[in-house]
């Protein structure tokens, strides 16, 4: 697990706030190398058309952005937005108390409630889907057993719809919530909590203004793990949503895949990611002015 | 804290492992210990020639391939993918190290196109000469000079006969109303176009730009009705009674019959796409006599029903078909009848209008 | 302060009930006698007899393990030093470099592939697990980053200070002092990243060479002759090895603290 080999690098007198700088070196290179370079690759190809089998044809042009703001594509950004939206909100819903009840377990059991959440995800994807699909259906588990209580009269139409999605999606990418927040959480100092409830603040009120303002950096890096890939989904729409409208992922998925045009699919991901990083931007400006505190990163809240 | 850590991280470490020694230390059946046919390992290479064959999964079954690696004394590797779209851009892009590919036929006539492919010696592949009638001369390849078709079939509706008493012979089924919410079709832009377009009394190939639009406007009218468009689960919504009519592939409607001896499979009276997966040799490829061999090996009589049984797709092999089980041989699934192949178009390339296809589909999507 | 335990454990227990739903489902239609996972046909044990029999499946599984350990190292290495030294110092051009950090989250998969696809094939490194590796290390380092750096935030940097004082190299203060207060995010993000190694199928595809089949690029090429049952055999066992190894540490972990 070590970053480097520090021995020989470092001076003893060496202040501690020099060493990081040569230590961000292998992971920028790293990036640099096998994703930068990479990336300028399909940003020429976002300026260039398709050829007539799919290939690329090395004209430049600005069609494909051009083309982008057809409020067909439009429609579709805003019915991704939405749906990613509402997973993060959701995910950081059910994800936040077993986050919670983890870091305050036992330390010895946090390591076991860990890998419980996350083993159901070391079985493949598409299998996993597919048992939902089987749970969600009109016949299916969830409507035998429903109805088997006597709770409803009448199977519950749920596959193939957006609920059907957004449960696949929170199901999908929950431990990317779980996890950052879980880091975050178990720093979180007890005695502070306690001594809120010792003076009989109201719930709401010890986590609104103990836990919440503690655990923000792991909130935020929980809901950009789970907001990004879920703005990208593109099984999940099409196989529990019935691929009856697109997302955004299968868009570009399409584009690249389907209609082999990846001038048009590469400008389709580049927007995307513009339009991401531009929401993060505003978010850093904001939090900023709010905080006054020119420092605050993406890392979240405010820094000392 | 730190001793904590550690433990921890011993878990952690361990469970991957443990994976990784159980699967290593698997006995392998059949070939024994000296012939580990582990994926990659590089010292196999050096002493054995290695074919590489790119290919869906399941496509041929293990004990064929171990078959001729022994007759042939080489070793074959086998990777796979998931869609045509997936492999060209694979290849496309210049990656290299296969020898025989799988491609469906429209994606034949792209790879010709881009010169891809190698071109055959057919007198190394002489089973050629047992090519089905209909397979013998292709559109997109009328000699043979590039491709040689491996498995083949139809696209179609499979229908619950239980629920649907009298057999439908028409696309026209797809939009009555009362089968509302118990349809399926393919999520494939060309098959779903190409449903209408016949409907329509056109060619699934169309390109002018009215009738496209004139297709749409009727999927737009069926779309309340369609439960979910999806190419690759109706084999269980049929079989689980979810959907009542599907539009899809021979092969997954077979399959749900054998779990629901109600569903039954028909080629509207309009007519419909024949589809073949085709054998071809890469261009790049180092071992392209044993490429041939091995081509002209899954076209066999023996290992074509073998193939044909399992995974119920028909045969190029016009002779495997008497080898084929009685019942798969019958079932218009995976057979299609005598009756029908006048009524089958292959899916051409369309060129720029492929656009016009793109853009109406995701108009469609986002009704 | 017993009632708020009582609701986090059952808001927990609600919560693994809803992730393991599909895979009981998945375990059972393990036994079924049908190949279609649609209706129950029967018992069998058939489709555990076949994956000991698939030789390419298991090699597949093992190419996956393998790519998974492997980049997954790289990653936590790489992410955690990127997110220590993206806290401590700040620098001309950080926000750039956060910027830059981030941008691997925000690609669509497709793209990442396609361009690491040509990337490789322009610099003639021949598609393999090499570069399957190399690719999902790209990929994970950004989340491990972010994981540790949610932790690392207003982590106290006396604590590193004092040890400094008191003598340690920087290399020790880091090892003894920051790490350790840094393993559960280093822990989870390493989890994290290799759990998203395992299941990836878009960039793995395209960054694949010849005999370099991972376990999701041989499911997903299923679809068209249907996704055998003898993946969910796989996936059973997978899950059961697990929880078995996790009881193995925990009585270990006992008997340890029991001889103490």
């Amino acid at each position: 697990m070590s970053p480097s080999d520090p021995s020989t690098t470092l001076s003893d007198h060496s202040p501690i706030s020099r060493r990081p700088t040569w230590l961000l070196l292998p992971p920028l290179a790293w990036l640099g190398a096998f994703f930068f370079v990479p990336l300028l690759l399909v940003l020429a190809i976002s300026f260039a058309t398709r050829g007539t089998y799919g290939g690329v044809e090395w004209t430049f042009s600005f069609a494909n952005y051009v083309t982008m703001l057809d409020p067909l594509y439009l429609k579709i950004y805003l019915r991704s937005l939405a749906l990613a939206v509402a997973t993060t909100a959701l995910c950081l819903l059910l994800g936040f108390p077993l986050a919670y009840y983890i870091a305050r377990a036992p330390a010895r059991w946090q390591g076991i409630w860990l890998l419980l959440v996350i083993i159901p995800f070391w079985t493949n994807f598409l299998v996993r889907t597919y048992a939902w699909m089987f749970i969600l259906r009109t016949e299916g588990l969830m409507n035998t057993l429903l109805m088997g209580m006597g709770l409803i009269e009448h199977p519950i139409e749920i596959l193939y719809s957006d609920t059907a999605v957004l449960i696949g999606l929170v199901y999908g990418y929950l431990p990317f919530m779980v996890l950052p927040l879980y880091a975050a959480v178990e720093r979180l100092d007890r005695s502070v909590v306690e001594a809120a409830w010792d003076l009989y603040a109201p719930a709401w009120a010890v986590f609104r203004r103990v836990i919440w303002p503690l655990t923000k950096p792991g909130v935020i890096a929980g809901c950009i793990l789970v907001f990004i890939p879920s703005l990208g989904a593109f099984i999940t729409p099409d196989l529990l949503g019935g691929a009856r409208t697109m997302m955004v992922g299968n868009l570009i998925q399409h584009e690249y895949l389907v209609a082999r045009d990846w001038p048009f699919g590469s400008a389709i991901s580049f927007v995307l990611m513009g339009l991401v990083l531009l929401g993060m931007l505003v978010y850093l400006k904001v939090e900023r002015a709010r905080q006054g505190d020119e420092t605050v990163s993406w890392a979240g809240g405010d820094r000392q | 804290m730190r001793d904590l850590a550690h433990i921890r991280l011993s878990t952690f470490y361990l469970l991957p492992l443990t994976f990784y020694l159980l699967i290593s230390c698997q006995p392998t059946p059949d070939d024994g210990p000296k012939n580990t046919p582990k994926a990659g390992s590089s010292d196999a290479s050096q002493t054995t020639t290695t074919l590489h064959y790119f290919t869906w999964s399941d496509y041929v079954g293990p004990e064929l391939i171990a078959a001729f690696e022994k007759a042939a004394g080489v070793k074959v590797v086998v990777d796979t993918f998931s869609s045509n779209e997936e492999l060209l851009a694979k290849l496309q892009s210049g990656a290299i190290g296969y020898d025989v590919v799988v491609p469906s036929d429209f994606m034949v006539s792209i790879m010709i196109k881009q010169g891809l492919l190698a071109e055959l010696d057919l007198t190394k592949i002489p089973n050629v000469s047992m090519l089905a009638e209909q397979l013998r001369r292709l559109p997109f390849d009328p000699e043979h000079r590039y491709s040689v078709p491996y498995l083949w079939g139809t696209v179609g509706i499979g229908y619950d006969s239980a629920v649907i008493p009298t057999p439908p012979d028409s696309w026209a089924v797809l939009w009555e109303p009362r089968y509302k919410g118990k349809i399926s079709m393919l999520n494939d832009q060309r098959e779903v176009f190409g449903a209408a377009l016949r409907v329509m009394g056109q060619s699934l190939n169309a390109k002018d730009p009215m009738l496209i639009e004139q297709a749409k406007a009727k999927l737009v009218s069926q779309k309340p009705l369609v439960k979910t468009y999806t190419s690759d689960n109706y084999d269980q919504l049929l079989a689980s009674g979810e959907v009542v009519l599907a539009h899809g592939w021979g092969g997954p409607v077979a399959r749900a019959m054998a779990v629901r001896p109600s569903i039954k499979y028909v080629i509207p009276k309009e007519g419909s796409t024949i589809w073949a997966d085709c054998l071809v040799v890469l261009k790049t490829s180092r071992n392209k006599d044993l490429a041939m061999r091995f081509i002209n090996y899954l076209l066999d009589r023996e290992v074509a029903a073998r193939t044909t049984n399992r995974l119920l797709f028909a045969s190029s092999n016009r002779e495997a078909k008497a080898l084929v089980d009685e019942k798969v041989r019958a079932n218009p699934a995976v057979y299609p009848p005598d009756s029908a192949l006048n009524r089958l178009e292959w899916i051409a390339d369309v060129g720029e209008a492929i656009r016009l296809y793109d853009r109406a589909w995701t108009e469609l999507k986002m009704r | 302060m017993r009632g708020r335990r009582a609701w986090l454990l059952s808001a927990s227990l609600a919560d693994l009930v809803f992730l393991y739903a599909p895979i009981a489902v998945l375990m059972l239609f393990s036994f079924n006698a049908s190949r279609l996972s649609a209706t129950w046909q029967g018992f069998t044990f058939q489709w555990y007899r076949l994956l000991i029999e698939d030789v390419a499946l298991l090699a597949a599984v093992q190419n996956s393990l393998l790519v998974g350990v492997i980049s997954t190292i790289i990653a936590t290495v790489l992410g955690v030093s990127a997110a220590v030294s993206l806290e401590r110092v700040p620098f001309r051009g950080q926000r750039v470099v956060e910027g830059a950090l981030l941008l691997p989250l925000v690609i669509p998969e497709v793209m990442m592939g396609v361009a690491l696809m040509l990337f490789f094939v322009l610099i003639k490194l021949p598609l393999s697990l090499v570069t399957v590796t190399i690719g999902h290390a790209a990929f994970n380092l950004p989340i491990v980053a972010v994981i540790v750096r949610a932790r690392l935030h207003k982590l106290d940097p006396r604590l590193e200070e004092a040890a400094r004082d008191l003598g340690a190299t920087p290399w020790q203060a880091f090892r003894r002092v920051t790490l350790p207060l840094l393993m559960p995010a280093v822990l989870g993000g390493a989890l994290m990243a290799f759990t998203i190694s395992l299941d990836d199928f878009i960039v793995t595809f395209f960054t694949a060479g010849p005999g370099s089949t991972t376990l999701p690029l041989k499911v997903y090429s299923m679809v068209k002759s249907g996704v055998s049952p003898v993946i969910n055999a796989l996936s059973a066992i997978l899950v059961l090895v697990s929880m078995a190894l996790i009881g193995l540490s925990l009585a270990l972990q006992r008997e340890r603290e029991g001889q103490k």
